[in-house]
C-alpha cells in the first residue's frame, strides 16, 4: 500500500483510507513487541502539554520498536524565538524519521508538512483538527456498533473551541452518522451545522440525546463560560450529562469523552464509571490506533 | 525641450468626457495638446505607438505601505513605487504606519525627499494621532502644508467618538478626508479571519461583519454632524456598503473604496491556512462579494485602491494566526480589476478608468491629476485591455513576495506609465 505520509486532518483522508487504518488498528497489539519500525526516530514535538496524546504515541512508537525523542516548547529553541519551519528542518536534519506534533495553533501542523520531506502527524493543532483521538473514537464505537451509518450520535460541550468535535464531526458524517452538536450558543454558535452534511446544532439536551446511540462529552473550562458566577451552575443545570439524561438515550447507548474529564462540570462521576462509559476503552484504543497512523505514515504496513 | 507624443490609442479621459482614438501630447511635464489621432503628426521628440491600447489619465492608488521609514526588509519607496509603475500607477498615497509614525512634517517631507527614489508621485497620508496612538490629535495644517493629502491611523481605528469628531472638524477645515481603516478592535481581538463557516472549520477566531459596519455607521453620523469627509478605507461587507449607500443617498460627504481581493476572493479561498490570503480586513463571505460588485456597478463605491502591504517570508511563512495581516497588490490591481470586473462582469473601460484614477484624484484633492485636460500633470497609464499574461510573483517589482495571486493567468495589463512626461514602466 501507499504510504500515507502526513496526517494533518480527517478531511484529507479517504473513506478507504479511514478504513484501512482502524483495520490496521485492531491488528495491532501493544503488549506484543514488534519490529515494524526497527531503527525508525520518531519525533514528538509538544508545544502544548498533554498528558494522553504524547505517552500514547510514544508507546505507540516502542511498541513497534522505533526509537523516540521528545521536543517540548519550554525546554528548546523553541523559547527562544527559533520558527516552526526551522525547528522542523532541524528536527530533520538531525535525522527525523516522522515528526509528530502538539501546537496550540490551528493550521500549523499544515505548515510544518509544506517544509518537511518526513511525514508530519497532527497530534492536535489549536481548535481544528486532532485526528488520531477521531480515529480512536471511531474504533471504539464500532467495537460497540455494526456500523456508523444511521447513528445518533450527541457531542456536547465546548464545540467551539474543539478540534476533538471538529475532527469527529468530519469524520462520523462522512459514514452516514447523525451529528449533533449540543451547548449554549456561545459553545454551539450556528455556523457550527456547515461543518459537513448531516451535522445539526441544538441548544437543547435533554432533545438532543432521545434515541441517541452515543453521547461525546466534551471538556468545557470553567473559564470559557460567560459571567462566571452562574455561568458554571446554568450550563451544569442544562447540560451535564447525568444518569437521567443517559436514561434518555438508546438503552445500549455508549457514553464517551476524549479527556481530561472534569467530573461535576460535564457528567457525573456515575456517568464516567458507569456501564455505558467507554471512557478507558477510548485510552487504551488510542495506542493501536497511534500505532497504526505510524506504520501506515511510513508505508510499512 | 522634452515632448512624448503618444499616438494612434484609444483615450479614455471621464474627467473631460472624452472616449476617442485621439493622439495626446506632453511637454515640460504637462499635457500640451490632445487632439483627434493623426492631428499632431510630427509633433513630440518622441513618439509612443499606443495602437490598440487605452490611453487613460495616470492611475491613482490611495492605499498603499511602502514601509519607509523603519521597515526597508519588507520595501523602500524606491522598490514599492517601482511595483506602482509596473502595475499602471503613476501615484500612490503612502500610509502612515512606518516606523516611526508618520506623524510629523520632517517625516512627510524625508518620504517625498529626491533621495528616496521614487519612481511615481508619492503622496503621504500622515497620522491622525500623534504616534497612531489614538490620544492627540497631529498637527493636521501643517502636516498638510509640506503635503500630506489625508489623515488616518490605518490599521488602529480612531475608536473614541470625540478624537473622531475633532480629526473630521480639523479636516473639513483643510477641505481634506479623513480615511478610516473601520474595525471595532474591541470585537475582533485574536481573530484573523472572516467569521463564518470557513473559519469555523478551520478552527480560527473570526471577525464579524458588524466589527466594520458599525465603525462606518458612526463614522458616517459624525460626517453628518461635523461636514467632514469620511473615507472608508478598503469596505469589506455587505452592511457597510449599505450604509455609504444611504449616506450617499443623503449626500453627506462619505466615499469608499475597495480592493481588488476583496472583488476577487472570499474566505473559503483561504483553503488550508494560506497566509497569502490572511489581510485585513479579512476576505468576506460569497454574499458580501457579490454585494460589493454590485457597489461598483451602481456607484457606491467610488475607488479600487490596492491595500498593497509587503511582509517579509518570515512574516508570512509562520502559523496562520501569528501571520503577519496583509498582501501585495500594485502589480495585480488593474491586471484584477480588467480580468474580473470588464472582461468578466461587463464593467464599462470608462468605469475602470473612473475607479483607479479621476475618482481618487478629486477624493484627495490631487489637483491637476486623473485628467487629461491641457495643462494636466503628464501623468498617463497607457494599457492594453485584452493583453493575455501570467504574473509570477517571482519576478515582481516589489522586495515581497506575498501574494495570492501567483501564476494567475490575466487579460490586460499595462504596457507604459508615463509620470510628469517621463516613461517610468515600458512593458
Amino acid at each position: 500500500m501507499k504510504p500515507l505520509g502526513s496526517l494533518l486532518s480527517i478531511n484529507q483522508l479517504t473513506t478507504g483510507q479511514i478504513e484501512s487504518i482502524l483495520a490496521l488498528a485492531r491488528r495491532m497489539d501493544p503488549n506484543r513487541p514488534s519490529r515494524l519500525l526497527h531503527g525508525k526516530r520518531v519525533v514528538l514535538l509538544f508545544y502544548e502539554a498533554s498528558t494522553r496524546t504524547r505517552t500514547s504515541f510514544e508507546f505507540a512508537a516502542k511498541a513497534l520498536g522505533a526509537v523516540t525523542t521528545l521536543v517540548t516548547a519550554t525546554s528548546s529553541s523553541i523559547e527562544k524565538g527559533e520558527s516552526l519551519i526551522d525547528t522542523g528542518w532541524t528536527i530533520e536534519c538531525i535525522g527525523a524519521d516522522v515528526i509528530v506534533m502538539r501546537h496550540p495553533n490551528s493550521g500549523s501542523a499544515h505548515l510544518l508538512s509544506r517544509y518537511m520531506s518526513v511525514p508530519v502527524i497532527n497530534a492536535g493543532d489549536g481548535m481544528h483538527q486532532h485526528p488520531s483521538q477521531a480515529l480512536l473514537d471511531a474504533l471504539t464505537i464500532l467495537n460497540h456498533k455494526k456500523h456508523l451509518r444511521g447513528l445518533r450520535i450527541v457531542i456536547v460541550g465546548d464545540v467551539y473551541h474543539s478540534r476533538v468535535a471538529r475532527s469527529n464531526a468530519e469524520l462520523l458524517s462522512r459514514f452516514g452518522a447523525e451529528v449533533i452538536f449540543c451547548g449554549p450558543s456561545d459553545f454551539v454558535p450556528e455556523v457550527a451545522a456547515a461543518l459537513a452534511p448531516g451535522v445539526v446544532v441544538s441548544h437543547d439536551l435533554n432533545a438532543a440525546v432521545q434515541g441517541a446511540d452515543v453521547v461525546m462529552a466534551l471538556r468545557v473550562q470553567k473559564e470559557r463560560l460567560r459571567d462566571q458566577h452562574h455561568a458554571v451552575a446554568e450550563y451544569v443545570a442544562q447540560y451535564q450529562v447525568t444518569p437521567q439524561r443517559m436514561k434518555l438515550a438508546k438503552p445500549d447507548a455508549i457514553l464517551m469523552h476524549p479527556g481530561p474529564v472534569i467530573r461535576g462540570m460535564e457528567l457525573t462521576s456515575e456517568v464516567a464509571d458507569g456501564t455505558q462509559s467507554c471512557i478507558h476503552e477510548q485510552v487504551r484504543n488510542g495506542v493501536k490506533v497511534r500505532m497504526a497512523i505510524l506504520a501506515m505514515a511510513m508505508g510499512k504496513a | 525641450m522634452e515632448s512624448l507624443l503618444i499616438q494612434n490609442g484609444r483615450v479614455i479621459d471621464p474627467a473631460n468626457g472624452i472616449d476617442a482614438d485621439m493622439d495626446l501630447l506632453l511637454r515640460d511635464g504637462r499635457v500640451a495638446a490632445i487632439a483627434p489621432s493623426g492631428k499632431l503628426r510630427g509633433q513630440g521628440n518622441r513618439t509612443f505607438n499606443a495602437r490598440g491600447c487605452i490611453v487613460a489619465p495616470g492611475l491613482i492608488d490611495l492605499h498603499v505601505h511602502l514601509r519607509e521609514p523603519g521597515q526597508p526588509h519588507k520595501e523602500t519607496i524606491a522598490t514599492g513605487t517601482a511595483a506602482a509603475a509596473a502595475g499602471g500607477f503613476t501615484s500612490v498615497c503612502a500610509m502612515p504606519n512606518t516606523s516611526p509614525v508618520n506623524d510629523s512634517p520632517e517625516i512627510t517631507r524625508w518620504m517625498q525627499a529626491p533621495e528616496r527614489g521614487a519612481l511615481v508621485n508619492l503622496f503621504p497620508i500622515a497620522a491622525a494621532t500623534v504616534g497612531s496612538m489614538g490620544e492627540t490629535l497631529t498637527d493636521f495644517a501643517a502636516l498638510n502644508r509640506v503635503g500630506a493629502v489625508a489623515f488616518t491611523d490605518d490599521g488602529k481605528p480612531i475608536l473614541d467618538d470625540r478624537l473622531m469628531r475633532d480629526a473630521l472638524k480639523h479636516a473639513a477645515r483643510l477641505k481634506v478626508p479623513v480615511v478610516q481603516h473601520a474595525e471595532d478592535t474591541r470585537a475582533t481581538a485574536g481573530c484573523s479571519m472572516n467569521y463564518g463557516a470557513t473559519s469555523f472549520r478551520l478552527g480560527v477566531h473570526g471577525m464579524p461583519n458588524e466589527a466594520e459596519a458599525s465603525v462606518v455607521e458612526r463614522d458616517i453620523a459624525l460626517s453628518r454632524e461635523t461636514g467632514g469627509h469620511v473615507h472608508v478605507a478598503h469596505l469589506s461587507t455587505r452592511e457597510s456598503l449599505e450604509a455609504v449607500r444611504a449616506a450617499k443617498r443623503q449626500k453627506l460627504r462619505a466615499s469608499a473604496e475597495i480592493t481588488p481581493h476583496h472583488f476577487t476572493l472570499v474566505d473559503a479561498n483561504v483553503g488550508e491556512f494560506n497566509t497569502h490570503y490572511k489581510m485585513n480586513p479579512p476576505l468576506r463571505s460569497t454574499a458580501d462579494r457579490e454585494a460589493l460588485i454590485a457597489g461598483i456597478f451602481d456607484g457606491t463605491i467610488d475607488v479600487i485602491a490596492t491595500d498593497h502591504a509587503p511582509h517579509a517570508f518570515h512574516e508570512k511563512q509562520v502559523e496562520f494566526e501569528r501571520a503577519a495581516f496583509g498582501i501585495t497588490g500594485l502589480e495585480t490591481a488593474l491586471p484584477l480589476v480588467l480580468t474580473v470586473l470588464h472582461h468578466h462582469f461587463g464593467l464599462p473601460l470608462s468605469r475602470v478608468v473612473e475607479l483607479m484614477s479621476t475618482s481618487p484624484a478629486v477624493l484627495f484633492g490631487l489637483q491637476g491629476r486623473g485628467t487629461l485636460a491641457k495643462g494636466a500633470h503628464a501623468d498617463v497609464t497607457i494599457f492594453d485591455p485584452k493583453k493575455k499574461w501570467t504574473f509570477e510573483a517571482a519576478q515582481s517589482l516589489s522586495k515581497s513576495r506575498n501574494t495570492p495571486f501567483d501564476g494567475w493567468n490575466f487579460t490586460g495589463r499595462a504596457v507604459a506609465t508615463v509620470v510628469g512626461g517621463n516613461v517610468a514602466f515600458e512593458a
